[in-house]
């Protein structure tokens, strides 16, 4: 009797021990799983290209601004090269630094610079900075019945700081002589995430209406910066378009695809040059070229010269190490990167990104030469 | 038979020396776990700390452009939420326990129960895309409303002032309401049925109403029990993030009025850190062993009175 109870009772130990494995394997596998969630395989067609011998896994982070292209290239890329997979899990500029720095990924992607000081934290030693691709940031407003909206830079300013707060504001008037402008209060948007968005949109604020020129924005920039009270937050940048697209009267800073995909409309904005332009895939591109670049290649597109220049275009970067420890590694990580910067360039426009000016692209590709590869 | 017996108690002796080393390993696996968290997170808020000094806990300024961070007003932003959240959330808890318990016809009781405890399981994502979508936009007018109403009241206007935000400490409160109802209500719950019937009957019989008998019997009872169940309900209420990311409306400042965009300790980590680099980045965790050190605190209280509560109604019996 009391054996058969004993043994009722062990089966029973028995099989919650099994259950607990079982469990634990599920974990494991579904921990697996989700890091490797942002795989991206090659699609079924095989392209006429020649099979090439490349083999490697290369992990990537960072900024999200770019992950529609990344994730064009990757697929079209990873379809000539059926050996490499590259996962690009984005995450935000900041994460894939640290990312980088901690050398738990082989590349990430970046609206920002390195800090100096957090230089001595990269394990890996000297940084590369791969242009990618720019884009511009909108303005999108929702005011129904006016077209063609103008703004300029100490406008834009005087808004976001809730210096203006009604449509029919005589600075917008000076911007828009002979249209009609209702008296609308203004629905500030603004990200509540910390973003590059925010930060090259603040830039070129700065850069524009800052102390170095009209003195009329002082909150500087930043990833997020110190808005007023009031002003409307939205997750990424669908978020920020949603709001605009459901406020009467609203404003926001949203990255082309996002204002296009949602059917926001757009103001022109005033450019260095005096122009008003409305922003396009070719305006980025055309305030790249004016950019200064500095010899690490880093440069920043917002507030160009020339006439054709839209003036807030957001650039983005692909950073790598200098010294490749991994021979497989390094060659697929070399060939992806003369991929994005040379036939790639051709997918940017399908996602709403500008491609490199030639002159930058030319460096960011001679640049390739500063990977060194253990042979 | 004897023979037999021992067999197999040394048997299940070998059985019971195993299973206690892997309850010990298992059970001392935690609090490795938190010390190398408390550990971890220390050592990365030190770079913080020395920057700011003791401004880090006084100072509301949290800047990223000056890489000037002060956590005040983001531990008034937890707390506020907070505090919004157990206004709604407990009188409707203990409602919906004591009716449970006392007042609902057992046919009711399985199918109450048993979506209470569905409502605690929705991931709190839901809760907050259901808060920025739909709450947010709809809750603005009503905002406005009370605004206007109270304009003429000091204090009141304060509290409830004009500049009306659908995303807004009220919002991030209301939604905290309802994410921790279901862990008040279920122990609340509890905490009820553990009153002897023998007191509730006595009361019954002595010709009290059955509010007479709820405050006079199941209440005294179960008071500190209640207070254990309201603190585990706050402890979850300060630690929810995405919900409250995406409704308080990231705006980092003190204010009064309910209805204006604030920020939470645990909202500003998950919003920020994806760009966060150095001293931005330590600030962060910094908020982080913060927010660690309340929750601590208040489960702590919360099991204390718990604990109390438990030996009380023992030494009742």
């Amino acid at each position: 009797m009391s054996m058969t109870k004993l043994r009722v009772r062990r089966t029973g130990l028995v099989a919650i021990a099994g259950a607990v494995a079982l469990s634990l394997v599920g974990a494991a596998c579904g921990s697996s799983s989700k890091s490797g969630g942002a795989t991206t395989t090659a699609g079924g067609a095989t392209t006429t290209a020649a099979p090439s011998d490349l083999k490697a896994t290369l992990n990537a982070s960072g900024a999200t601004f770019p992950q529609a292209f990344y994730q064009e290239a990757i697929t079209a890329f990873t379809a000539k090269n059926k050996g490499v997979t590259i996962n690009y899990a984005g995450g935000g500029s900041g994460k894939g630094r640290k990312d980088l720095a901690d050398q738990l990924v082989d590349w990430a992607g970046s609206d920002g610079v390195i800090k100096d000081v957090d230089l001595p934290t990269f394990k890996g030693g000297e940084v590369l900075y791969f242009p990618t691709v720019v884009a511009p940031i909108t303005v999108s407003y929702n005011l129904s019945g006016v077209k063609d909206l103008k703004l300029s830079a100490d406008t834009i300013a005087k808004i976001y700081q809730k210096q203006i707060t009604s449509w029919d504001d005589a600075a917008i008037k000076a911007d828009n002589t002979g249209a009609t402008l209702p008296a609308t209060p203004i629905v500030v948007a603004v990200r509540s995430d910390s973003s590059g968005t925010t930060e090259n949109f603040t830039k070129f604020l700065d850069a524009a209406a800052g102390a170095s020129g009209s003195g009329v924005w002082t909150l500087k920039s930043g990833s997020t910066v110190t808005w007023p009270a009031g002003v409307q937050a939205g997750n990424g940048n669908p978020g920020v378009a949603q709001i605009v697209k459901s406020t009467a009267g609203a404003i926001g800073y949203v990255d082309l695809s996002d204002a296009k995909a949602t059917g926001l409309s757009f103001a022109m904005v005033k450019n260095k040059a005096g122009t008003f332009i409305a922003p396009t895939v070719a305006g980025a591109t055309a305030a790249a070229e004016k950019a200064t670049i500095a010899p690490n290649l880093t440069y920043f597109a917002g507030w160009a010269e020339g006439d054709l220049a839209y003036p807030i275009a957001a650039q983005t970067w692909i950073l790598a190490y200098a010294k490749q420890t991994d021979k497989a590694k390094g060659e697929a990580l070399k060939a992806f990167l003369t991929y994005v910067l040379t036939d790639g360039q051709a997918l940017a426009g399908s996602v709403d990104f500008g491609k490199l000016p030639a002159g930058l692209e030319k460096q960011a590709i001679d640049q390739l030469a500063k990977l060194q590869i253990p042979a | 038979m004897a023979s037999m017996q021992f067999s197999l108690r040394s048997k299940g002796g070998h059985a019971d020396r195993a299973f206690a080393g892997l309850a010990l390993a298992a059970g001392s696996l935690v609090l490795v776990i938190l010390g190398l968290i408390a550990i971890t997170t220390g050592r990365s808020s030190v770079e913080v700390l020395q920057d700011m000094g003791a401004q880090f806990f006084t100072s509301d300024v949290w800047s990223v452009p000056d890489q000037f961070f002060g956590s005040l007003a983001l531990i008034y932003g937890t707390i506020l939420t907070s505090i919004i959240a157990l206004m709604f959330a407990v009188p409707v808890s203990l409602g919906i326990a004591l009716f449970v318990t006392q007042v609902a016809p057992i046919r009711l009781r399985t199918p109450i129960v048993y979506v209470m405890d569905l409502l605690a399981v929705i991931p709190s994502v839901v809760f907050g895309l259901w808060g920025v979508l739909v709450l947010a936009p709809n809750i603005t007018g009503l905002y406005k409303a009370i605004a206007d109403a109270v304009e003429p009241i000091p204090v009141l206007n304060s509290i409830f002032g004009p500049e009306a935000n659908g995303k807004s400490f009220f919002t991030a409160g209301l939604i905290l309401a309802i994410m921790i109802t279901p862990i008040i209500t279920s122990i609340s719950r509890e905490v009820i049925d553990t009153t002897p019937p023998g007191e509730r009957e006595a009361a019954l019989a002595l010709g009290a109403t059955r509010w007479e008998m709820i405050r006079g019997s199941v209440l005294p009872h179960s008071s500190a029990g209640l207070v254990g169940a309201v603190m585990l309900g706050l402890g979850r209420a300060m630690g929810e993030t995405i919900a409250a990311a995406l409704v308080i409306g990231s705006s980092q400042q003190i204010s009064s009025n309910v209805f204006a965009s604030g920020d939470s300790m645990p909202a500003i980590i998950a919003n920020q850190w994806g760009e966060a680099d150095s001293l931005h980045r330590s600030a962060l965790i910094c908020l982080g062993l913060t927010l660690f050190v309340f929750t601590i605190i208040v489960n702590m209280a919360a099991n204390a009175v718990v604990t109390r509560s438990e030996r009380r109604s023992q030494g009742a019996v």
